[in-house]
């Protein structure tokens, strides 16, 4: 292992590396990302492990689990260098006939390719299939390249070169303009442009100055940073250590959400090689630059991802937010001048550094420059991460990309910006995609996540979903969010248990009104966003739920009645088994009956069934 | 009280009180829970008052102060878990396991929780034992998932 003792003899060391390896070396790049992980991903590496020794390939072919390869509803997903054969839906048992087939004889495995949901034409090779074809991967670029675990491959593929620039080339304003330049606005929610954070904490006085980078992914339905801390975390350290020598800094910190265990070892391991080849800690890269990175792991608590909550954390205490200003860049953790960043922001900087701010700047729209990875997922066939340039319209990424819906359900809304976000209804899928176009229709970009749902979800339910989400992660310190929370939580149960009221939308709205202008933190100001979004757009189904009593969607439970079709059952006794309250009664392989009095309409029966004997309405 | 335990968590701290977190981080990890005789141990030794450290340990959702079951289920309850019926395998679970969502079975075998997002959303519904993810978990599937741990 070298410990670079200067810039040179880092260049020395990448040439070297690069001239050592391959470019035609078979490769094995086992998928490992938060969507092959729950589908099998280790026990398919395992088998290649396995079969590759027993064909005596062991050496000659590369295997790497690598991060999220973006296709996650093909998962497991395997990719063969280099000829980049995209193999999806990998289990254990397939990877006999692919070392058989494809590393040994060359040949394509037919039934592993890509199918595409809806045209059913095939394709083999990553670059033909539609969901990478519109895409334009900066921060996810690296993840199927290579192993995250492996520092070498970082540096073959040019990593650490924006360091080696920013310190040999660049002054801190240099570094500061060049960040303003791009045009880079924060991905972690807010959009607020990283220079002029940069800036305001660079002018601070103080000898002591933090970095902070947010790795608190809260918003369900994101999972893109979750992705880049696993699948490529030098980016992140990188970005981080060129923020320090910009403003100043010694220290760093990375809080990572508590429920993301893979994401701390794979940082923790990054920052290990980190210091070992002297990126990190005393006078990096002998720049006279010192920077050191620690991990701060979150404990469970969404409210964290809010600044002056997290850095509260970090000090030792419980997580409330504490009013703005004073911002964090002048007064930050233990009172010092920090600056917060979260993942993606984090890193994109590396490439902006190395490609230039005019490059940057040239994608995207007029206020929102590069690109932005979206988690897409619910209703859409083709589920996974994207990376798409900023301004790209809904409809390409849902119908395009995302190979759109289901033959049988139709399309309702996408849902953005997690719990702050809001419900964007069919109407708007031309808009181009950026911070200003989805605040300008009720909604926000957030951390990314985008949620497709169909005809099957009842928006009634998902108001009531995140207020109740946001009830549960209220600090309690501010009474707007506390009770308004509380009570717009109590108003939704109402209506879905069917004693809606008509007068109960207009006291929504103005509960909504004081909470948005009231609360301490973007937490308790944002959240009534779910609840105006679903009444602007979906007035008539909060009106079904409130007078005709009617859920359409079948989801709210006490508006659905369950019975059981006498001529369909075969009295398997499957619901019986999961019935919680003993509704369902019968002998065996007679039909059964459920008593209406007793049922409680969870659904276990219905989703036990296997014979669609269970009917709902 | 396990002196030497406590006292190997702590050594590996420098004392201050912003170490409060990542150390009842190790002794929940260690211990399933956060007894209380070694809360007062680390009262005494980072300089922090036993209500900031109560305060603490009941804000946020890793921490508990009753011990915990030998396995920890987590369903995910995030938007596309949600939609997909991630609080239907809640149900499931508790209805097999006979207990509620925060709740420790009697032979302390598993504790049963929902959290936010796992962030595996594409996989929805998901559930998690101890360190393993389980994707696409209906309730059709959870009497094998549970299975695996009895």
């Amino acid at each position: 292992m070298p410990k670079f003792e200067s810039v040179d003899h880092l260049q020395q060391y990448r040439r070297q590396l690069q001239a050592s390896r391959d470019p035609n070396q078979p490769q094995v790049l086992v998928c490992s990302g938060p969507g092959c992980l729950p589908m099998g991903s280790i026990e398919v590496a395992a088998a290649f492990r396995e079969e590759l020794e027993t064909n005596g390939l062991k050496g000659k072919v590369l295997l790497k689990e690598c991060g999220c390869q973006g296709l996650c509803a093909r998962a497991v997903k395997v990719l063969i260098r280099p000829q980049e054969i995209a193999y999806q839906g990998v289990t254990a048992e397939d990877v006999p006939e692919i070392v058989e087939a494809t590393l040994k004889n060359g040949q394509v495995v037919e039934r592993l390719i890509y199918e595409h949901p809806v045209t059913h034409e095939k394709a083999a090779f990553k670059a033909d299939i539609p969901f990478y074809k519109g895409q334009m991967p900066i921060v996810l670029r690296k993840l199927d390249l290579i192993d995250p675990k492996s520092l070498d491959d970082y540096l073959a593929l040019g990593g650490y070169r924006a360091l080696r620039k920013a310190l040999t080339g660049m002054s801190p304003e240099d570094l500061i303009d060049a960040i303003e330049k791009s045009g880079l606005r924060g991905r972690g929610g807010g959009g607020f442009p990283t220079g002029r954070k940069w800036r305001i904490c660079q002018e601070a006085l103080s000898d002591v100055k933090y970095i902070i980078c947010n790795g608190d992914e809260g918003d369900p339905g994101a999972f893109m940073d979750r992705a880049v801390m696993e699948g490529d975390p030098h980016a992140v350290l990188e970005g981080m250590i060129i923020g320090g020598y910009a403003i100043g800094a010694k220290q760093g910190y990375i809080y990572v959400r508590h429920e993301y265990p893979l994401a701390v070892t794979h940082l923790a391991k990054a920052i290990d090689q980190a210091r070992e080849y002297g990126f990190l800690g005393k006078n990096i890269l002998r720049s006279g630059f010192d920077f050191d990175i620690k991990i701060s792991r979150g404990a469970g608590a969404f409210v964290c991802g809010e600044e002056t909550a997290l850095i509260a954390s970090i000090e030792g205490y419980i997580g409330e937010p504490t009013p703005r200003p004073p911002y964090p860049a002048e007064n930050g953790l233990f009172g010092f001048p920090t600056i917060i960043n979260n993942v993606e922001t984090w890193a994109n900087v590396p490439e902006i550094i190395n490609m230039g701010a005019e490059w940057f700047a040239s994608i995207g729209t007029e206020n929102s420059k590069g690109t932005k990875v979206f988690s897409l997922v619910g209703a859409v066939n083709q589920t996974g991460l994207v990376e798409v340039p900023m301004g790209t319209t809904l409809r390409e990424i849902v119908f395009e990309l995302g190979g759109g819906l289901r033959p049988d359900r139709q399309f309702k809304a996408v849902q953005t910006g997690g719990p702050s976000g809001g419900c964007i209804p069919e109407q708007f899928l031309d808009l181009p995609v950026d911070y200003d176009s989805l605040q300008s229709v009720g909604s926000i970009m957030g951390s990314g996540g985008m949620i497709v749902m169909d005809n099957t979800s009842c928006v009634v339910d998902v108001a009531r979903y995140f207020i109740s989400f946001l009830h549960d992660e209220s600090c309690g310190k501010c009474t707007p969010c506390r009770e308004g929370t509380k009570h717009l939580m109590h108003i939704l149960d109402e209506i879905i248990a069917g004693r809606g009221e008509e007068g109960h939308l207009a006291l929504m709205e103005e509960l909504c009104a004081t909470m948005a202008s009231a609360s301490i933190c973007g937490l308790g100001m944002s959240a009534p966003n779910p609840v105006r979004s679903t009444i602007k757009y979906f007035h008539d189904e909060y009106m079904a739920h409130i007078r005709d009593k009617k859920c359409h969607a079948l989801v709210c439970r006490p508006l659905l009645k369950y019975t059981i079709d006498p001529e369909t059952c075969t009295g398997c006794l499957a619901c019986v088994r999961e019935c919680p309250v003993g509704a369902i009664t019968g002998k065996k392989k007679l039909p059964q009956e459920l008593d209406q009095e007793l049922c409680v309409k969870c659904g276990l029966c219905y989703e036990a069934c296997q014979f669609e004997a269970v009917k709902v309405e | 009280m396990d002196q030497p335990r406590i006292d190997a968590i702590l050594s590996r701290y420098e004392g201050s009180s912003a170490d409060l977190i990542p150390v009842l981080q190790d002794i929940q990890d260690q211990y399933n829970y956060l007894p209380k005789d070694e809360l007062k141990v680390v009262a005494e030794r980072l300089h922090v008052p036993m209500t900031q450290i109560y305060s603490v340990a009941t804000f946020f959702k890793m921490f508990s102060l009753i011990p915990k079951g030998k396995h920890q289920i987590k369903v995910c309850l995030g938007t596309t878990c949600h939609l997909r019926g991630g609080v239907k395998i809640v149900e499931s679970l508790g209805h097999r396991l006979g207990v509620e969502p925060g709740y420790t079975t009697k032979d302390m075998k598993f504790t049963l929780e929902t959290v936010g997002c796992l962030g595996s959303c594409a996989q929805a519904p998901v559930m998690m034992i101890d360190d393993k993810y389980f994707g696409r978990a209906g309730v059709d599937k959870v009497p094998k998932i549970i299975k695996q741990f009895k």
